[in-house]
């Protein structure tokens, strides 16, 4: 997918940060190069130690680059420190200073930044009527809920009007029911201020729920650029196809291309129509991944065949999973109705049916 | 019913609690009621008299030495937090490197190399000083107090340091704190409760100090504690329990003072 214009409010530009020295020497980001738009919620998406954490470090300042730029509204501030920054940060454990009340908190960068005190009150009620707090703004950070401390944390970073908000993880410690709650709330905060949020999780279904756009991230590498449907239909590589969702990959021949899409040729015989990655080099033998909900289970001959060999009910839908003749793996996923089962059973005979725009060929 | 088995619960350790306990106030049990002895025997109980309290106070060496005392804890102990202090910063606010050990040991060797022998070297490099500069006051006893007072004033600092959470500072930092605001408004306030304790801490080892300071000292430089031990050498009358009273009840008010204000200050 071509890249949208728009001013890009962080250009992070053959970025290195290498750790230790000699022979222990790792390089958490490997020469990394991403453009962040302005008002964009973007989300920094890997496993834990993929280097997302220190990417986001990086454009904090708590941090310095081994190499590379960081262009915030184009001018570098890779060399500057964080409080020369127009950048704030809301941590993973919140950090919120016990020695102060909650409007102590939400003020202090305001306070830092030398504004006259009036101006600090009147920030700050503003701040406190946005993430709902009012009440509690004279309460010690410890006498209040995770939930509130999530919000002054919010706050706290939102008042002093920030180019570029940086989230860390911060919804990790909350329970589910108020994980959900909070990702409407940063939705709805993103939208009000217009700052441009950078949001770091390895929760992919926060990303996919949350983000304008995703960078998927692995071993110090950006893979893969994209809104979350590009990121979740079209993925570029076996990683971000495997880590966001569940996938079915199978091995297929290509044959050709025609209107931007190739041939591939199945093991089964059947040949399909795939879209295909960025990046794509033609070659004999590539990857196709179909998810599971993509794909239809009939009893009559299909694009693939094989024997049921488990059916797993998750009350939406029902997942069967299918050891296909040339003895790969394959799941269905099926949508449930009320009155009836899934319709078939373990040891069934079935054809799987691939759709119209179901594939997609790696480029891996 | 027999008591139920209890892991908890040691055989035994009632009466060793016990016995420790005796070992441990008895004796100070003894010097306190005896500072409250009629008599002039500090062995032969003759009834109760305030005497002694009198005795000591209207004292002029007793109230000199007392005085001498105070105020070289006073500036011994604050040097010595202040660089304490600055020690546990430098040593906690940075990432492990070759050489942190040894900056441990080279802080904590008061703890560590016999206090005799601190004293002889103070003397005899203190001895070249008075040489040089002709100047002999109380300067000596107030560097030499300040040096074996700095891991005292140290230990409860860094370890205060170390339990506080460094994303506290980085959020300072974050939030257009300069590295000295940061250290104002967030670094110091959290970690008052360990700076307060250092201090106290090294102003009870000051005050309490002799060895070093029986050394160091020049004539007429007598402390509490050495002016005390003086007197052991010729009469020893109830005098001296009363002056122990007193510095007793001024440990104990300390060590409360700072009780409350550190239970305070982790409520918040």
């Amino acid at each position: 997918m071509p890249e949208q214009p728009g001013k890009s409010a962080i250009e992070v530009r053959g970025v290195r940060k290498v750790f230790g020295t000699g022979e222990s020497q790792v390089a958490a980001l490997d020469t990394i190069s991403v453009s962040i738009r302005e008002n964009e919620f973007f989300t920094l998406l890997g496993p834990s130690g993929c280097g997302k954490t220190t990417l986001l470090r990086l454009i904090a300042g708590f941090d310095f680059p081994s190499a590379g730029e960081i262009l915030l509204h184009g001018q570098d501030i890779a060399p500057l420190p964080p409080f020369k920054r127009p950048v704030n940060t809301v941590f993973q454990n919140y950090a919120l200073f016990p020695h102060m009340t909650v409007a102590e908190n939400i003020g202090f960068g305001l306070e830092m930044l030398g504004k006259p005190k009036a101006d600090v009150k009147a920030r700050v009620a503003e701040m406190l009527k946005l993430v709902k707090m009012e009440a509690l703004s004279g309460r010690r950070t410890s006498q209040i809920s995770g939930g509130q401390q999530q919000r002054v944390a919010l706050a706290r970073a939102l008042a002093p009007q920030p180019k570029v908000l940086l989230l860390d993880e911060p919804l990790s410690a909350l329970d589910f029911k108020l994980r959900k709650d909070m990702q409407i709330e940063l939705k709805r905060l993103q939208h009000e201020t217009g700052i441009t949020f950078i949001f770091v999780t390895h929760d992919q279904e926060e990303a996919l729920t949350m983000s304008d756009r995703i960078a998927v991230m692995s071993s110090g590498k950006i893979l893969q650029v994209g809104t979350p449907w590009d990121i979740y239909d079209k993925p570029a590589e076996r990683f971000v196809a495997d880590f966001i969702g569940e996938t079915n990959f199978l091995t297929a021949a290509i044959s050709g291309m025609a209107n931007g899409k190739a041939r591939a040729t199945l093991k089964s015989g059947a040949t399909i129509d795939a879209t295909v990655a960025e990046g794509f080099q033609p070659k004999d033998n590539a990857t196709v991944v179909v998810r599971p909900e993509h794909a239809k289970l009939t009893s009559s001959k299909g694009d693939l065949s094989g024997t049921v060999e488990n059916i797993v009910y998750f009350g939406t839908d029902t997942h069967i999973h299918v050891r296909l003749d040339s003895s790969e793996a394959f799941t269905v996923r099926q949508q449930n109705t009320r009155s009836a089962g899934c319709g078939f059973e373990r040891g069934d005979k079935v054809g799987i049916s691939i759709g119209n725009d179901a594939a997609q060929v790696l480029r891996d | 019913m027999a008591s139920r088995f209890d892991i908890r619960r040691q055989t035994g350790f009632t009466t060793i609690a016990m016995i420790c306990f005796f070992a441990l106030y008895l004796p100070i049990v003894t010097v306190v009621v005896y500072a409250f002895n009629a008599g002039s025997s500090i062995a032969i109980w003759e009834g109760v008299s305030l005497r002694w309290f009198y005795q000591a106070w209207n004292n002029d060496q007793v109230v000199d030495a007392s005085m001498r005392s105070l105020q070289i804890a006073s500036v011994a102990a604050t040097i010595a937090t202040i660089v304490a202090t600055m020690a546990a910063l430098a040593t906690t606010r940075t990432k492990p490197y070759p050489g942190l050990g040894l900056k441990y040991a080279f802080i904590n060797q008061p703890l560590m190399v016999p206090e005799i022998v601190t004293a002889v070297a103070l003397l005899i490099f203190f001895s070249r000083i008075k040489i040089w500069t002709g100047y002999s006051g109380l300067g000596y006893l107030m560097a030499a107090h300040t040096a074996f007072c700095i891991p005292f004033a140290y230990l409860p600092i860094r370890a205060r340091l170390e339990n506080m959470d460094l994303s506290l500072e980085i959020a300072a930092a974050d939030l257009y704190a300069t590295p000295w605001k940061a250290f104002r408004r967030v670094t110091f306030p959290l970690l008052w409760p360990g700076i307060l304790a250092g201090l106290m801490l090294a102003f009870v080892i000051s005050l309490d100090d002799v060895v070093i300071t029986e050394f160091v000292k020049s004539g007429g430089q007598d402390t509490l504690p050495t002016y005390m031990l003086g007197q052991f050498r010729r009469v020893i009358t109830p005098e001296i329990n009363a002056i122990s009273t007193v510095f007793l009840l001024i440990s104990i008010l300390i060590v409360t003072v700072f009780f409350f204000i550190s239970r305070k200050k982790d409520q918040e």
